[in-house]
């Protein structure tokens, strides 16, 4: 026995899904980036359907520009945390920008969107408080409530009476109660019925956190999320992000009214003890927002795309997740069947995700596309026919 | 109170066999990863069944030191 047996089951299950997988699902390289919809794979001209960028903006000028100029300006990194020798201007008025964008008093600027819900959920709930967390919320957010300390309850998957039933269950015991919940799930794109959830949080007299990684940028007159969308906006204590979505580059935020935010940087692990993000990232991000701000036909975009490709999977017999949003996934029973038609689209020139269990939900294996604004609609109606195409091949029946 | 760790043993194995996957010759001595072949997501959402049948809610963390069904039953009869 040596430090590595315990992985010995992962390293099994890898090499059983190789030999069923002629490319590898979990280390394809992008070569280059032809666009913010193509690239070169296996030396191959691909359509990017599986990167999370949702409005194309990691590849808007505005951003690169921006991002070169800063670069060229102040260095290429801090090389300290936000408390040590981190803070620039610059991040004070991303911070800034956030808060205003969110019509909130604060915001923190996190390294990574993983960063923001670890530090948020973690700083947040201690020893003797209750994390009430939805069944399929995203890692970040289990890590976070390890590091807490705090007594962790999860409850069914997007169930507001579900989880109401939880927080009755504990009756009148002392401890804070946090709720937290994403604005739209990353594995099936589903998206929350936030109106029960905001409902029951101040029935149970709780707080509510909720991450909108998938919907900002997307969802809401202006952007904002499901809570926009929603009219619940009030009702949420903390709201978590990533920019390494819709923003297109990376780091993470938590934007909130409470005063005391401020006094969170200083108790933050995950935000007091990495580098704080490169000049030239945040610069980027910056344009970005703007972006979203003054485009919002780009929303309206991402929305038609996300419609068609849905409408079309259903139209074929694909299963598909029950909602509209930025992620459209099929469903599928076998994990061999699964892989197998990865391989198919990828080497029919397009390149999706693919998602094994116990990361997902129910144990489904699931193929993930990330629907951007950028797409064409001829590019959409060709990942169509490339699974149509693809299905035949590895003998998936469609209804 | 009237659970025992008797009873929420059997409750717990009852409600196992109603899953056609779970070997019929489990016992309160089974142990729920290596025997069961569950997967850490499958235990969470087996407990929330369980907790659901028996209206308590287990914390996360009590799992941590959960290995055969009696160690389940255990906890939950300390929640109880």
């Amino acid at each position: 026995m040596d430090i590595f047996t315990k992985f010995k089951t992962l390293d099994s299950a890898y090499d059983k899904l190789l030999s069923v997988s002629k490319h590898d699902p979990f280390g394809t390289t992008i070569e280059k980036t032809l666009s913010a919809t193509t690239g070169i794979i296996q030396g191959k001209e691909t359509l990017l359907f599986g990167t999370n960028n949702y409005l194309g903006l990691s590849q808007s000028e505005n951003a690169r520009k921006a991002a070169a100029e800063t670069a060229l300006q102040y260095g290429v990194g801090t090389t300290g945390s936000r408390i040590a020798n981190g803070t620039y201007s610059l991040h004070q008025s991303l911070e800034r920008d956030l808060a205003d964008f969110f019509n909130r008093r604060s915001c923190m600027v996190f390294s990574t969107g993983y960063q923001a819900t670890l530090g948020m959920v973690s700083t947040l709930a201690g020893k003797d408080d209750y994390l009430f967390l939805d069944a399929d919320c995203h890692a970040s957010i289990y890590d976070g409530s390890r590091l807490s300390q705090a007594q962790i309850i999860r409850f069914r998957h997007n169930d507001a009476d579900d989880l109401r039933k939880r927080l009755r269950r504990l009756g009148d015991i002392p401890g804070i109660k946090l709720i937290v919940v994403e604005g739209v799930y990353s594995m099936f794109g589903d998206i929350i019925p936030l109106k029960e959830f905001a409902q029951v949080k101040k029935e149970e007299n709780a707080y509510l956190m909720i991450d909108e990684a998938h919907s900002f940028g997307i969802f809401g007159e202006n952007g904002r999320g499901i809570a926009e969308r929603d009219g619940v906006e009030q009702d949420v204590d903390f709201t978590v992000g990533t920019f390494s979505k819709s923003l297109g580059t990376v780091g993470g935020y938590c934007v909130s009214d409470y005063p005391q935010m401020d006094m969170l940087r200083l108790c933050t692990r995950p935000y007091m003890f990495t580098a704080s993000l490169p000049p030239e990232v945040i610069a980027a991000t910056r344009e970005n927002l703007k972006l979203i701000k003054d485009h919002p036909e780009l929303r309206d975009k991402l929305r038609a795309n996300a419609e068609r490709f849905y409408h079309g999977l259903q139209q074929a017999g694909f299963q598909t997740g029950p909602d509209i949003s930025s992620v459209i996934s099929v469903i599928l029973e076998d994990v061999a069947q699964a892989a197998q038609f990865w391989n198919k689209v990828l080497e029919l020139g397009a390149y999706i995700n693919l998602s094994l269990p116990p990361a997902t939900p129910d144990n489904r294996p699931l193929l993930r596309a990330s629907i951007a604004a950028a797409h064409t609609s001829e590019q959409i109606d060709q990942l169509l026919k490339i699974y149509i195409q693809a299905a035949k091949d590895v003998c998936l029946p469609l209804k | 109170m009237t659970e025992t760790i008797e009873s929420v043993s059997n409750i717990i194995i009852e409600t196992l066999l109603e899953n056609p996957k779970v070997p019929r010759n489990i016992s309160a001595d089974s142990k729920i990863i290596e025997d069961l072949e569950f997967d850490s997501l499958a235990v969470m959402n087996f407990v929330m069944e369980i907790e659901d049948k028996l209206d308590v809610s287990m914390p996360l963390d009590r799992l941590t030191d959960v290995r055969t069904i009696r160690d389940l039953a255990d906890a939950i009869v300390s929640l109880k």
